[in-house]
């Protein structure tokens, strides 16, 4: 929103200060400003003068020769203006003036010299007509001689500062130049003034408008009068330089005068052809039907949309933008002024579903105040009678005023706001604050009591805080004094998933030289379908941008190997990594089954698949032991349909899933690359963190060596359950055998063997490889029956 | 026997000398000291000899001479060959590169941890939160009426069993309140969702980081605090903080707080839209309907909460200027955030 600090002048006196600073304030006490626009700075000499003579250019069909009487002197100019006349009051640019980028000096055009530019108002920069000159006659006060600096006549300069419209969502009281006027008189300790009013209850013994309004839950107020024998059709140049630099354009006088009152006080006003409508009803219809605003465009209305309509002919959108057909037109004469206050919700739906948004609309979801109506009124009343003598009211003040937002009062005590502002503020301060912002304070010791002012208490001042941040914003929150706590410091722990998460993001980056990497909760069934990965069903988001990502995801590899595939030339062999959220289905109560996964891909163009699989598996088991500091187990499972349907195996801990690790089915393998392996595996962080990590055992070490005996055995390697037989071996050997580690495996002409090493240790005496035989032969007959058969 | 044991010492001599080996040094030894060596023959003539003091005094000197001797000479022959070695040593080229890439965090969660660090140093517990939520703790339990804007259906993504993706990690307060009560002092980094077109500056999946402290006089004054010592350890640097009205439904008061740019050091540039200030977390006193939502006795407590842009922290740190590089899984991007 554009504000003019010119009108923000009409109420209050900030003569001598410094406005740039003062807006800058603004933005720390008020709102965010988003930009300070000088107005009128760019051009200078311009002045009134006169066309004495205008002859056509000899050659040129467009080009004026004109005499021009500029106060001291008569000047030549050349002109291309198409409106030029005799007679006729124009702004001229004088030599050595400034019209924008361009200074003014005599300039040859078509054999001609001209001694300066007669100005169109666009070149002048106060609204973008530049159909051709700026006719002033019409604008000039009496009694200004030619030559007359514009600027003294004319509001030219200006200071415009941009509000972001978001930092006043919470403030209808803002979409107004009075509104902030009193921000500004609070900021400065000047006073506000009141505009200029005319009392409508001079008018009541006249007939009512009749207004029925039916639709009583979306309407706090609605209020309407007739004026007739308006003869003016264009507005002040004053009235039309504001409404332009605050963004707007002049019309005509009719809705030139409705739009100033609302950006003035900040009520939307609509203005009827009183001969198109002379009665009001305010309601809704059961059935849609279409309805043409007066911007010409058709809109389709339906049943929740609050219209006002004359007769059941419907005449307006309420709140949002008046029709067509009962406009006001240039040759209007007679009005029916609305001035109302639709419910602000109900505004707001029906510009999202209209999909239009209007000065009026954004200012009444906003919630407007209902007393505003009658000031509103009063005040355009007041503008119209100094503009149009001759304008005429001709109803009483019709006012069908639903409900009245209650009066909020607020208790509170010094050491409240103590306490919430951790500073002192005086009670003399307090007072003078809130009282300038329109509070009625009353004041026993230090316990005040306060009224808000209706315009605050639409929805932004109810309770005793909010009172805290109108004391807090005008004192000022660089003026605070910071202090840290005077609360107890108490010991604290991550949760133990939070630390588990982290725990196992730097043993996957610096153990083993992953990189983590993130992507989106959705599946993406393009990228999926690319690497032949069928997206399982599961919760879907109902309003997703494109049809792509509509399905939450249930696992974290698909999404990592579709980054794999587009990384895959980044390097021979590397890893990537996810901590993130999926969804496995509903739970009973209808909530999604939310579970945090780690999920671990790794790609090589250089290692086997078996290969890969293997340090996947080290990397899985690591994760286990070094958080959990337990022992890792395996089993065969079948998961997705992008895992191997051999090589998927669920990862257990103490017997209970935290996860699977697999090699990918050969088709999706291949969709990443022909020649490449990937394994991959995913920890479930949730059961993860669930298992207590064991306490470490310290055992004395023995002061003795250790003998290692390695013995090499026939096997059917895919069928070794490695931790079975590790049992198995201890089972047979007794205490003496402390560790048992595969050495090798060798596979040759569809038979294979595998090389155990068995490490025996005594803490008494150092052992023999003769007192070990009974024990290793025991391994061997215990490895027997588990298809092991020891090679001679 | 005098006579006997001079010739033995002039023999070994001219041997020693030969010798240039250590082979050749260890056969010298077996030769003179071993069992069957010379000087074991000279002892046992010991016996047969007139002066057997003299001459056994005789040959245990010559016993350590032979000694000293050899160990002298391969102690002189080890050194020349370490010499050798050091002489014939191969240059080794240090620019040579063959070690293996390091692994690589997400930035996200290099600027979570400096974050977290900070917080955890002053107290603050580091929760974990859900990324599926419902209504009332993304928006009710928020006091975010029914017909707020926020909850239009162009901000949230809504799933199918009526749950949706939380929009800010305000959605945990409740949830953390309630765990707790007062007093209470949290943060919680998460994930958070709005259904918005993706450009440079825009992402639908972004991640905050939310905070909480609530006691019986926690004030304006603590929190401008904290968010000034907590961004000054940050951005390692006294960083100016200044405060502003800003309106959030869950805080009353309510403020965007600014912190001066970095990159003009206040002056104004393109980059703080020449304000010289860089809008980077509201915060705000929780409000009371939040509190008493949680649980929470307003008229003993008061807090204050603040919602960190944890993305646009690790883009103005890193200077990540285009905010799709964190969600591309692109290696040539992210593989460059070592450190930790």
């Amino acid at each position: 929103m554009f504000l003019s600090m010119n009108w923000i002048g009409d109420f209050v006196d900030l003569s001598g200060l410094d406005k740039k600073s003062l807006i800058k304030n603004f933005t720390l006490s008020t709102a965010e400003v988003e930009d300070i626009i000088e107005k009128g700075r760019d051009i200078s000499g311009i002045v009134v003068a006169k066309i004495l003579s205008v002859e056509n250019h000899p050659e040129s069909k467009k080009l004026h020769l004109l005499k021009v009487d500029k106060g001291d002197e008569v000047v030549d100019i050349v002109c291309g203006a198409p409106n030029v006349r005799e007679g006729m009051l124009v702004a001229l640019a004088t030599v050595g003036g400034q019209v924008g980028e361009i200074t003014i000096a005599p300039r040859k055009l078509a054999g001609y010299t001209s001694y300066g530019m007669c100005c169109s108002e666009s070149e002048l920069g106060i609204s973008d007509d530049h159909s051709g000159l700026w006719d002033i006659e019409r604008d000039m006060p009496e009694g200004v001689k030619l030559g007359t600096d514009i600027k003294e006549i004319f509001d030219i300069e200006d200071i415009i500062f941009e509000v972001d419209n978001k930092s006043l969502t919470n403030r209808p009281d803002l979409w107004s130049h009075y509104g902030m006027a009193r921000e500004f008189a609070t900021l400065t300790g000047r006073e506000l003034k009141s505009p200029a009013l005319l009392d409508v209850e001079q008018f009541k013994d006249l007939s009512p408008v009749a207004v029925d309004v039916k639709a009583t839950d979306l309407v706090w107020r609605y209020s309407a009068i007739k004026v007739e024998n308006i003869t003016r059709k264009y507005s002040p140049v004053n009235m039309r330089i504001r409404l332009f630099y605050c963004g707007s354009r002049a019309i005509n006088f009719l809705a030139d005068l409705t739009n100033y009152v609302m950006m003035e006080l900040g009520q939307p006003m609509h203005a009827f052809d009183c001969a198109k409508v002379d009665k009001i009803e305010v309601q809704t219809f059961p059935e849609g039907f279409k309805f043409a605003t007066l911007d010409g465009v058709e809109r389709n209305i339906d049943d929740k949309m609050l219209m006002i309509t004359s007769g059941n002919t419907p005449v307006a959108i309420a709140g949002v933008m008046g029709g067509d057909a009962s406009k006001i037109e240039d040759d209007t004469t007679s009005l029916l002024l609305e001035s109302a206050t639709f419910d602000g919700v109900s505004v707001r739906k029906t510009t999202t579903r209209l999909g239009l948004r209007t000065d009026a609309s954004q200012r009444y979801e906003k919630m407007l105040d209902p007393e505003l109506c009658r000031v509103a009124t009063e005040r355009l009343l007041a503008l119209l009678d100094q503009c149009d003598k001759g304008a005429e009211v001709t109803s009483a003040f019709t006012d069908v005023y639903v409900k009245k937002y209650p009066t909020i009062s607020l208790d509170f005590t010094k050491a409240y706001v103590d306490r919430y502002t951790g500073i002192e503020i005086s009670n003399e301060t307090i007072v003078k604050t809130l009282t300038s912002l329109g509070f009625k304070v009353t004041v026993d010791g230090d316990n005040f009591s306060v009224v808000v002012p209706s315009w605050r208490a639409t929805k932004d001042v109810t309770i005793k805080a909010d009172i805290i941040e109108e004391i807090t914003r005008i004192y000022g929150y660089d003026n605070f004094e910071i202090f840290t706590s005077s609360s107890p410091l108490l010991p604290v722990r991550k949760e133990i998933i939070k630390s588990d998460e982290d725990r196992m993001k730097d043993i996957m980056v610096k153990s083993h030289r992953f990189h983590e990497v993130h992507s989106y909760i959705w599946s993406d069934s393009k990228k999926n379908d690319e690497l032949g990965i069928s997206t399982p069903e599961n919760v879907t988001i109902i309003n997703a941008q494109t049809p792509d990502h509509t399905h939450i995801r249930v696992s974290m590899i698909p999404t990592l190997l579709a980054f794999v595939k587009e990384n895959k030339s980044y390097s021979e062999t590397f890893g990537i990594f996810e901590i993130g959220h999926t969804v496995e289905g509903l739970r009973e109560n209808g909530e999604c089954n939310e579970k945090n996964k780690l999920g671990a891909v790794m790609f090589s163009k250089a290692m086997g698949e078996e290969q890969l699989f293997l340090r996947m598996r080290d990397i899985a088991a690591e994760l286990v032991s070094d958080i959990l500091h337990k022992d890792i187990e395996f089993s065969s499972s079948e998961l997705y349909d992008f895992c191997h349907p051999v090589n998927t195996f669920d990862i257990k801990v103490d017997g209970v899933k935290v996860g699977y690790i697999a090699v990918p089915h050969p088709t999706v393998c291949e969709n990443i690359d022909k020649k490449c392996a990937v394994a991959f595996f995913e920890i479930f962080t949730e059961d993860f963190a669930a298992i207590k990590a064991a306490d470490v055992k310290y055992a004395e070490p023995s002061k003795f060596p250790a003998i290692d005996i390695d013995m090499t055995f026939t096997a059917d390697i895919g069928a070794i359950a490695f931790d079975k037989l590790v049992a198995a071996s201890k089972t047979a050997a007794g205490d003496l055998l402390s560790d048992v580690a595969l050495k090798d495996i060798y596979t040759a002409d569809g038979s294979s063997a595998v090389t155990f090493r068995f490490s025996f240790v005594s803490n008494e005496r150092t052992l023999t490889k003769q007192e070990l035989a009974p024990a290793t032969e025991a391994i061997c007959k215990a490895l027997e029956p588990q298809g092991l058969v020891l090679k001679v | 026997m005098q006579k006997k044991i001079e010739e033995l010492k002039l023999s070994f001599k001219a041997s020693l000398a030969e010798a240039t080996s250590a082979e050749a040094l260890e056969a010298l030894r077996v030769e003179y000291l071993g069992k069957k060596g010379h000087v074991s023959a000279l002892m046992q003539e010991l016996r047969f000899a007139e002066d057997k003091k003299t001459a056994g005094q005789l040959i245990n000197t010559l016993k350590t001479e032979v000694e000293e001797a050899i160990s002298e000479a391969t102690e002189a022959l080890r050194k020349a060959e370490i010499e050798a070695k050091v002489r014939g040593a191969k240059k080794y080229n240090p620019t040579l590169r063959t070690s293996e890439e390091l692994g690589s965090y997400h930035p996200i969660t290099l600027a979570a941890r400096e974050v977290e660090e900070v917080f955890i140093s002053m107290g603050f517990t580091i929760e974990n939160y859900s990324e599926i939520v419902d209504d009332y703790h993304c928006f009710e339990a928020l006091n975010i009426p029914k017909h707020h804007p926020a909850r239009d259906m162009q901000d949230t993504y809504y799933l199918d069993n009526g749950q949706l993706l939380k929009t800010h990690t305000s959605a945990a307060q409740n949830y953390i309140m309630k765990k707790y009560g007062a007093p209470l002092r949290a943060i919680f980094p998460g994930r958070c969702f709005r259904n918005e077109s993706i450009d440079a500056c825009h992402e639908n999946t972004f991640f905050q980081l939310e905070g909480m402290m609530i006691d019986e006089n926690i004030s304006i004054s603590n929190l401008i605090y904290f968010m000034k010592t907590m961004l000054s350890e940050v951005f390692k640097r006294d960083v100016k903080v200044r405060l502003r009205p800003g309106f959030f439904p869950f805080v009353e008061p309510g403020f965007e707080l600014d912190i001066n740019c970095a990159i003009c050091g206040g002056e104004g540039c393109p980059s703080c839209k020449n304000s010289g200030w860089l809008e980077l977390c509201p915060c705000g006193m929780i409000h009371p309907n939040v509190l008493k939502e949680g649980g929470i006795d307003t008229e003993k407590y008061t807090g204050f909460a603040f919602g960190l842009g944890l993305t646009r922290l690790a883009m103005m740190k890193y200077g990540v200027k285009d905010i799709r590089d964190f969600n591309s899984g692109s290696l040539k991007a992210l593989s460059q955030f070592k450190s930790n």
